[in-house]
């Protein structure tokens, strides 16, 4: 019997099962893919928003000012790329004032420190390739960029040294109350808790309303985004919005804390829950919308485009805590934007919210930093070439577009939770994340794979069940 | 009477060439501009053939495979049955350019031999 | 930190032909910088025949190509690392690399000449919508699996792109035992050549679809099917046209890039058409003592070529070495592409450096019949040569003489244009 399961490895269930490790509890993340990370929360922006946008008194617009706060502590405790670059909405002229006063009120209210409007002057002396048609522009220091995948891997990672249990390829199909809390049917198994951590991403209602009266609908809103390569990524050195406008919704264009520039997203509802497909329509929309607040985008630099689901739920608002019907069920869902930024306070709700309900007792070994991959590029040339003597790994360049080793690579695989498959080893190394995506070095991470994991080459995939990368040998059907 | 079409290879000019056949005769050949047309379209109608490459596995070497190819042209119709000639086959490290590895592949009377060395381990 | 005359960052076709090349006249101090196991670069993985056709005067493979210089390297004693990965190069031609065995290395060198080759455009550059299930292989990787790893990417085969090593792909594919149900390009003519349209897809049977394009791909974990549409001239796909491919591929053939992130961190200029270092007569960059060739200076569709033009660019990396060039006349013609022709290599001539003869090579925009090739110097057409027929998949190139060009003391700039007949 566990004391809580968590449907859900991705930021939410990861930041939950982070701080509920801080107590003595059994717990146990569910997870239907194959690693942390593979739903919502791979393909978002990235940013890690200052608070202005949620109305005030809201779940959301607490938990992101609080997530915003903890952000900083928290990718140095657990070793993850955070930036605080700062953000500006773009208004493109004077009858967008009343909106961008709005916010700037929404912002006051909401707690958010540093708000500023600036004008047509100030933003272009800051940022030279913003539109040449800006009146003005809300202007929010707090703001910043994170890595999704590197903050997400590393609260599961931290939650694991901390005794959580992860199970990967695990789908839940049915959950059943029992007299002592819930049974949990799985593809795996039935697992057996005394509480539930529903963070389930844009599958939350399904679980939820598996055990609750009070329906919940969450409908699946694709977002899809441009990647650009490096070469674009001193473009701007802010996350630039758009004020809804004469066009409609804007789409927003920010450096990454990789040094890409990344533009988009589109937000259209769709009834797939895997829909995760990048249309024409969509990708048209982005480079067109991408060039209204941002000027001379160099469009022939893209690299890939991907697109991603936001977990939005009917009513607009986070819905975290137990729900009413279903006593022990802690809901987690609806998280969209401001998701990413608010999770470690997500986390910390979640866990409040069980601490008292199982009366939970603090660990006194919990271990609260984690150190991440270490990333040779950041090293002194002397320090680097100590590391190649100790380990020769690291002087075998294995992705050459981002100069990733294959030390990192090996660290990947090596490490807890590690990497099973070449988007595992992706979003841990960026190895295969740069302008080639992969064509140079994804044979080369299939061999290392294959070697570390002691299987065949065709057993490797490029995520997890049935995305098997080669299908067999040359002439075996001749 | 038959008539092939043909896109003729010997310059980028790719010319579309009209073979007219009567039984086993070339009867005319039309729509080339030059003569190297006319010869590489009665080539082509009459006996076809062609080089074929591939990789074979490599026993105890640097690399995993070695590429072979015909020694020659074979006809074009043996194409499939030199390739399943390989199935299977391995070969020791050290390999050279130009050892054997079939000799006399599907019965063509062409040895098919390795384009690469692949010293031993 | 170690010093060298020349050192070449690349041991592909480019790199071992500049190397004999720069050994041939009378520099010792040599120095190949590989980043593979083993020299020959994209050489060993085209395992297919017809190379060699110009340089040798019979047909060979990749692999047999790439041993005749390797041959050459090994018989000159010239030097080389492999496994080594350049990291960075800086403007006073210090070179920094790495490799597991020696660690980070320092290396000096008096001139650099740049041989990196190319990268194959990817998906995203395409922006070609869909999922991104496994299953989408750019050519050259599928390649690589197949003919260095004995691995099949699957058994179902679309591929996107008739740039010849799609062409050569659809093939290899075919004859290790899978299906190739079509080869789509989106232009209205094929980027290959006709040799590799004819035995490589007509021999098999499989069909050219051109003006057609992916318009998306189906399947969340594997490709399941892509869907190809017609497109208009403009590029767009027309509505309605719409035609579903089941497969478990889809090979990717859609154009090479030049890789600089070395040259252009080092200071180099990059020509906005070739993606490659701006050149002058000598090949040499608008860095003194940095030279480049091959692929990474502009696409080549024969590699022939590449050894050719790697060989001026030793030669002169060579004399640059010893001091033996003159220092030049300081009066520069500017080569103009117009009317046609996207690019020319070299992009200006000094006539006090340039050898008796020059290639100028380039590339025209679309397909040409009965046309001319012109050079007009300042106003004066000089070169006027009929070509049955240009091609953009097919290199181009007119030679000019020093003896000609001394002709027009003046001579400010010639211009390269196509003409009607």
């Amino acid at each position: 019997m566990y004391d809580v399961i968590i449907i859900g490895a991705g930021v939410s269930g990861a930041a939950s099962a982070r701080e509920l490790s801080r107590y003595k509890a059994k717990i146990c993340v569910l997870e239907k893919e194959e690693d942390v990370c593979c739903g919502t929360s791979k393909a978002n922006s990235g940013i890690v928003h200052a608070g202005y946008d949620a109305a005030p008194g809201s779940l959301k617009a607490m938990l992101n000012v609080r997530g915003n706060e903890m952000m900083e502590q928290l990718s140095k405790d657990l070793d993850f790329l955070f930036q605080r670059t700062g953000s500006l909405v773009i208004c493109p002229d004077e009858e967008g004032m009343p909106g961008l006063q709005k916010l700037y009120d929404r912002g006051l209210a909401n707690g958010v420190k540093g708000l500023k409007i600036l004008t047509r002057e100030e933003i272009s002396a800051m940022e030279p390739n913003i539109t040449d048609d800006v009146y003005a522009a809300l202007y929010a220091p707090s703001a910043g960029i994170v890595c999704p995948f590197g903050m997400n891997i590393a609260l599961a990672e931290n939650a694991y040294m901390n005794g959580v249990e992860f199970r990967f390829n695990t789908e839940v199909q049915d959950i059943r109350k029992t007299e002592k809390g819930y049974e949990i049917h799985t593809g795996q198994g039935v697992f057996h808790t005394k509480c539930v951590v529903n963070a389930a991403g844009v599958y939350a209602d399904k679980f939820h309303n598996m055990v609750s009266k009070k329906k919940i609908r969450i409908t699946p809103r694709r977002g899809e985004y441009c990647l650009l390569d490096k070469n674009a990524g001193k473009h701007i050195s802010r996350t630039v919005f758009s004020l809804p406008g004469k066009y409609g919704k804007g789409v927003l264009v920010t450096p990454t804390v990789h040094g890409n520039l990344l533009i988009g997203p589109t937000a259209v509802d769709i009834r797939d829950k895997e829909g995760t497909n990048t249309t024409r329509e969509g990708l048209d929309e982005v480079i067109s919308k991408a060039g209204q607040s941002v000027k001379n985008l160099p469009m022939r630099q893209v690299i890939t485009s991907f697109a991603g689901l936001r977990a939005h739920e009917s009513g607009a608002e986070f819905i975290i805590g137990e729900a009413e019907d279903a006593e022990r069920f802690i809901d987690c869902a609806g998280i969209e934007s401001p998701g990413l930024t608010s999770c470690p306070a997500i986390g910390e709700m979640v866990a409040e919210v069980l601490k008292e309900k199982l009366r939970l007792e603090k660990k006194e070994d919990f271990i609260a930093t984690r150190k991440g991959i270490l990333d040779p590029n950041t090293l002194a040339k002397k320090e680097r070439d100590e590391l190649i003597r100790q380990e020769s790994a690291y002087g075998n360049i294995i992705c050459r577009c981002e100069m990733i080793t294959e030390g990192e690579i090996l660290d990947a695989i090596r490490r807890p939770l590690g990497a099973r498959s070449l988007d595992g080893i992706k979003r841990r190394t960026r190895a295969g994340m740069g302008r080639c995506q992969s064509g140079f070095c994804s044979p080369k991470t299939m061999e290392i794979l294959a070697r570390e994991l002691n299987v065949s080459m065709s057993d490797i995939t490029k995520s997890g069940g049935n995305s098997r990368l080669v299908a067999g040998f040359t002439k075996d059907l001749l | 009477m038959e008539i092939r079409n043909l896109t003729c290879i010997r310059c980028p000019m790719g010319c579309q060439i009209a073979v007219q056949i009567d039984r086993h005769d070339i009867v005319s050949v039309t729509g080339n501009a030059c003569k190297r047309g006319d010869v590489y379209a009665r080539k082509e109608v009459t006996d076809p053939t062609r080089i074929v490459t591939s990789t074979v596995k490599v026993v105890g070497g640097k690399a995993d495979m070695v590429s072979v190819k015909t020694k020659e042209d074979i006809p074009r119709g043996k194409i499939f049955d030199c390739m399943r000639s390989l199935r299977g086959i391995e070969v020791e490290a050290p390999v050279y350019i130009g050892d054997v590895i079939v000799p006399d592949a599907a019965g063509t009377g062409v040895d098919i031999v390795a384009t690469k060395n692949v010293g031993k381990e | 930190m170690k010093n060298y005359d020349i050192v070449i960052i690349g041991g592909g076709p480019a790199g071992l032909a500049a190397a004999v090349s720069a050994k041939r006249n009378g520099i010792d101090s040599i120095l190949i910088l590989e980043r593979d196991k083993e020299l020959g670069g994209i050489l060993n993985q085209c395992i297919h025949n017809g190379f060699g056709l110009h340089m040798f005067r019979e047909e060979l493979t990749g692999p047999e190509y790439a041993q005749r210089f390797i041959d050459q390297v090994n018989a000159l004693g010239i030097a080389y690392c492999l496994n080594t990965m350049v990291m960075d190069i800086s403007h006073e031609k210090v070179v920094t690399a790495m490799n597991r065995t020696d660690g980070l290395l320092e290396i000096r060198a008096k001139a650099v000449i740049l041989a990196m080759g190319c990268r194959e455009r990817s998906r995203g550059a395409l922006n070609i919508p869909g999922y991104r299930p496994a299953g989408i292989y750019s050519a050259g990787t599928a390649q690589r699996l197949v003919n260095m790893e004995g691995l099949m990417p699957g058994r179902e085969i679309v591929i996107l792109g008739s740039g010849d090593i799609g062409l050569i792909m659809a093939r290899r594919m075919t004859l290790e035992g899978a299906k190739v149900k079509v080869v789509a390009e989106l232009m209205p003519y094929s980027g290959g050549l006709k040799r590799n349209i004819v035995q490589c897809l007509d021999d098999y049977g499989i069909p050219l679809k051109l003006s057609h394009t992916v318009v998306d791909i189906n399947g969340k974990e594997r490709i399941e099917s892509v869907t190809l549409a017609e497109v208009d001239a403009t590029g767009k796909p027309v509505p309605g046209t719409e035609e579903e491919y089941s497969c478990d591929t889809l090979l990717l053939s859609v154009g090479l890039i030049p890789e600089n992130e070395l040259s252009s961190g080092m200071g180099v200029q990059l020509n906005n058409v070739t993606s490659g270092p701006d050149v002058n007569e000598s090949l040499e960059t608008n860095i003194e003592g940095v030279f480049a060739c091959g692929n990474v200076l502009h696409v080549h569709d024969l590699v022939d070529f590449v050894s050719e033009e790697a060989k001026t660019a030793g030669k002169n990396a060579a004399a640059y070495v010893k001091g033996e060039r003159s220092a030049g006349g300081g009066r520069e013609i500017r080569l103009k592409p117009m009317d046609g022709v996207r690019y020319t290599v070299p992009i200006s001539i000094d006539t006090a450096r340039m050898s008796e003869d020059l290639t100028v090579r380039f590339r025209v925009g679309a397909v040409f019949r009965d046309c001319y090739v012109s050079a007009y110097f300042d106003g004066e057409r000089a070169v006027h040569t009929k070509r049955r027929i240009m091609a953009p998949g097919e290199m181009e190139e007119i030679r000019l003489t020093k003896e000609q060009l001394l002709k027009y003391p003046d001579l400010k700039a010639i211009t390269v244009k196509i003409e009607e007949a």
